[in-house]
């Protein structure tokens, strides 16, 4: 019997393990490669690798001691890749200002000369401790440097975390906007959604198949291409404003793109569906007799409506603006071809690190940011939908 | 107090083609408890949803009292409904789904409170009023359904098959509860149900519908005892047909004669039977088995199956008794399959139909 039920064991988890393989493979390790590569500082440790054990001793205020000078000097000798000794210098050069014209002296002096060097006649920099501290820094393996300036914060001279000077800033102002874009979109989807869903399940037959279909049949679009289709709606000489000219309604034509309202507008419209859809299944859950039945009780149409419909619909609202919300921040191509500068979201940022610049800690590190903040999100709803249980 | 008899005139309900209500004329009084009873597709429940507003007649009218209620919306008609699976509010805690009517009239706060409580206590839910739909058994649902159907003190109840979805020993404790309260409360309950046990339990009426009609009404007992058609006789509990031609229909009695040779005694019919081609209905539990009874109805069979039913013994005979069924007294549970017995039952137990 017990051998029967391990077999069956064995069986269900032999099915279900390309499932978990491919989730493993495709969702767990490129999410926990990416959190990694936020956090991962790897230069400095391969480069400098007897300077890292010759740091252990030094207190990072006084002067460096001699056997650490040395060591780094050591590891300049012993690079031979010149790609890696490239990393490590801009790696430095990204903490502080003037390595690269000083490493290079270095290097050459390094390698020109054998035996013990006096670093301080090569350049006066070196008897500023502000640079071995960038040094000996860059020898962890692991930084906050990433994750604090994904959120505009750095450490100063002491390893204190301070805000980056206001020029310098921008993520933060991007990631409200992201936010604020996504709260908007959201609270657009559930005006036109709620309403929308509510007709849908009054009607029947062909009526009903209609108007789902209007919802789902975008859905079946690429995104691409219906960003296209509103990029074209809404230009200036676009169909809307062409159509609102021509009905007089308006004498020049509207901004409608290449700005916020623009990137509302057409994210809305590809977001609809997520709101619609739960909505709609909520409601054709709701027993049909609620409303007959407050009726009954002395309630007219509106105060029936308000207390029993609304109330009971909200759940469906509360999961769709979830999913909209969630899959708004997360949004990329619509503002960046709809939208002008000043609507880019933290997505664009994103793509900026990682394919222009390369930066691959940097995208890690608000990729992260943004898994927080949905994270969060999702968990404030559980939370709520677990209070309001019983429904 | 005001008489508010409901009164259906000449209402018929058409859904396209499909005649649903057929010319129905009835009247209710105050303080009846008339049961809707027929099988489902009869009409009986879009007849109380024209009552309560939900359904308009196609013609006809339907008023309560001297005011006519047709048109008047559902909200407006003050009549407690009890719905089929109950229609609670699933986010209001029972308290609340029961204030919901007290509310929507604009009672104030304190008093909403205090006969909330008085109504929850009289159907024996005072300590699970926090609760919520969920959480209750449905039997308490249906006791709150109840409870909110009579917060607000209507003088009319209709319930659509409002026992249908509970077990059979707590559906015959509500059907007890429900004739209890009916009794204390002077209320009038219109109560549509396809269960005939049900509406012979609890009904002062039954109306009998079929296909939009009302088939017959009348008492618990006329209508078991008196059915009118083969439709009543088979609807309404079980019972035996044979089909003969009437030979005699005297004062003192009636004989049918059968096409097999052999006759029947039975009562005599009142009514003016059209043909004279009828049916006679025997109750299986008015068919005796003792051997040596006198009776104005004897004959000897064979019976083909029996079988145990606890309380009594089901009883199938062979042809000599027209393939009649007997519930027969527990005490002959030794009868068995191929035994001979004398069948016999009282001309009076006979009940006259047109075929």
């Amino acid at each position: 019997m017990s051998e029967a039920a391990a077999r069956t064991r064995l069986g269900a988890l032999a099915l279900v393990a390309p499932l978990v393989l491919f989730l493993a493979l495709f969702f767990a390790w490129p999410l926990v490669s990416m959190l990694k590569e936020s956090v991962s500082d790897p230069v400095g440790s391969r480069a400098f690798p007897l300077t890292a054990e010759a740091a252990a001793g030094w207190d990072r205020q006084s002067e460096p001691p001699d056997a650490l000078k040395q060591a780094f000097v050591e590891d300049l000798r012993n690079i031979d890749d010149q790609q890696l000794l490239g990393d490590a210098v801009r790696r430095l050069n990204s903490a502080q200002n003037g390595f690269r014209t000083l490493m290079g002296k270095t290097v050459r002096a390094a390698q020109e000369q054998s035996g013990p060097l006096d670093l301080a006649a090569i350049d006066a920099k070196w008897t500023d401790v502000r640079f071995w501290r960038a040094v000996v820094d860059s020898t962890n393996p692991y930084t906050d440097r990433n994750l604090l300036a994904a959120l505009d914060y750095q450490r100063d001279a002491t390893g204190k975390v301070v805000a980056l000077p206001a020029d310098a800033s921008a993520n933060t102002a991007i990631l409200i906007r992201t936010l604020w874009i996504g709260a908007v979109v959201t609270i657009a989807c559930a005006l036109i959604g709620l309403p929308y869903a509510m007709l849908a399940v009054s009607l029947t037959g062909w009526k009903r198949q209609l108007l789902l279909g209007a919802v789902l049949l975008p859905l079946w679009t690429s995104l691409l291409v219906r960003t296209a289709a509103w990029f074209i709606l809404l230009q200036e000489k676009g169909l809307i404003n062409d159509t609102l000219i021509s009905l007089g309604l308006i004498s020049g034509p509207l901004p409608l793109i290449f700005n916020r309202l623009g990137v509302v507008i057409a994210m809305t419209h590809v977001l609809l569906p997520f709101m619609v859809l739960p909505i709609y299944s909520v409601l054709l859950a709701i027993p049909k007799n609620l409303m007959p039945a407050a009726a009954s009780l002395g309630a007219p149409p509106w105060r029936a409506f308000l207390r029993v419909l609304l109330p009971l619909s909200l759940r469906g609202v509360v999961s769709g603006s979830l999913l909209v919300f969630m899959t708004a921040i997360g949004y990329y191509i619509t503002p960046a071809l709809i939208g002008g500068a000043q609507d880019q979201m933290i997505s664009s940022v994103i793509a900026f690190y990682a394919i222009g610049s390369a930066n691959w800690g940097m995208a890690g590190a608000l990729g992260a940011i943004l898994l927080v903040a949905t994270l969060a999100l999702y968990a404030v709803y559980g939370r709520l939908s677990s209070d309001r249980g019983g429904l | 107090m005001v008489q508010s008899n409901i009164r259906f005139e000449q209402v018929n309900k058409s859904f396209g083609t499909l005649r649903v209500v057929d010319d129905l004329n009835l009247v209710i009084e105050q303080g009846e408890f008339v049961s809707l009873l027929g099988p489902s597709g009869s009409g009986k429940t879009t007849i109380l949803m024209m009552l309560a507003g939900f359904e308009a007649p196609t013609s006809g009218t339907i008023s309560l009292g001297s005011q006519r209620i047709d048109q008047l919306p559902p909200h407006k008609r003050n009549m407690g409904v009890v719905f089929q699976n109950y229609a609670l509010f699933p986010h209001m805690d029972v308290a609340s789904n029961v204030a919901f009517p007290l509310e929507m009239r604009g009672t104030p706060k304190a008093e909403i409170g205090e006969r909330v409580t008085r109504v929850l206590d009289m159907v024996q839910l005072g300590a699970l009023k926090d609760r919520k739909p969920s959480q209750l058994s449905g039997g308490q649902q249906q006791r709150v359904a109840l409870a909110r159907a009579l917060v607000f003190e209507p003088s009319v109840v209709l319930m659509d098959e409002p026992l249908g979805a509970l077990d059979k020993q707590l559906r015959e404790q509500m059907q007890l509860d429900i004739r209890a309260l009916h009794r204390r409360l002077g209320l009038t309950i219109v109560f549509v149900t396809h269960d005939q046990s049900e509406a012979l339990t609890m009904s002062d009426r039954i109306a009998v519908f079929n296909r939009g009609k009302i088939e017959q009404i009348g008492s618990p007992r006329e209508i078991y005892d008196q059915p009118h058609s083969r439709f009543v006789a088979q609807f309404i509990g079980e019972t035996n047909l044979v089909e003969g031609t009437l030979a005699e229909n005297g004062k003192s009695g009636a004989t049918v004669a059968l096409p097999g040779g052999g006759q029947i005694r039975v009562q005599p019919s009142g009514a003016q039977l059209a043909s004279q081609k009828i049916l006679v209905s025997v109750r299986p539990e008015r068919i005796r088995l003792d051997t040596g009874n006198k009776a104005d109805n004897s004959y000897s069979a064979t019976i083909t199956d029996a079988v145990y039913h606890g309380d009594h013994l089901r009883i199938q005979l062979d042809d000599d008794a027209f393939g009649f069924i007997v519930k027969a007294d527990r005490k002959q549970a030794e009868l068995a399959p191929g035994d001979r017995v004398t069948v016999s039952f009282s001309a009076s137990d006979c009940w006259m139909l047109p075929a």
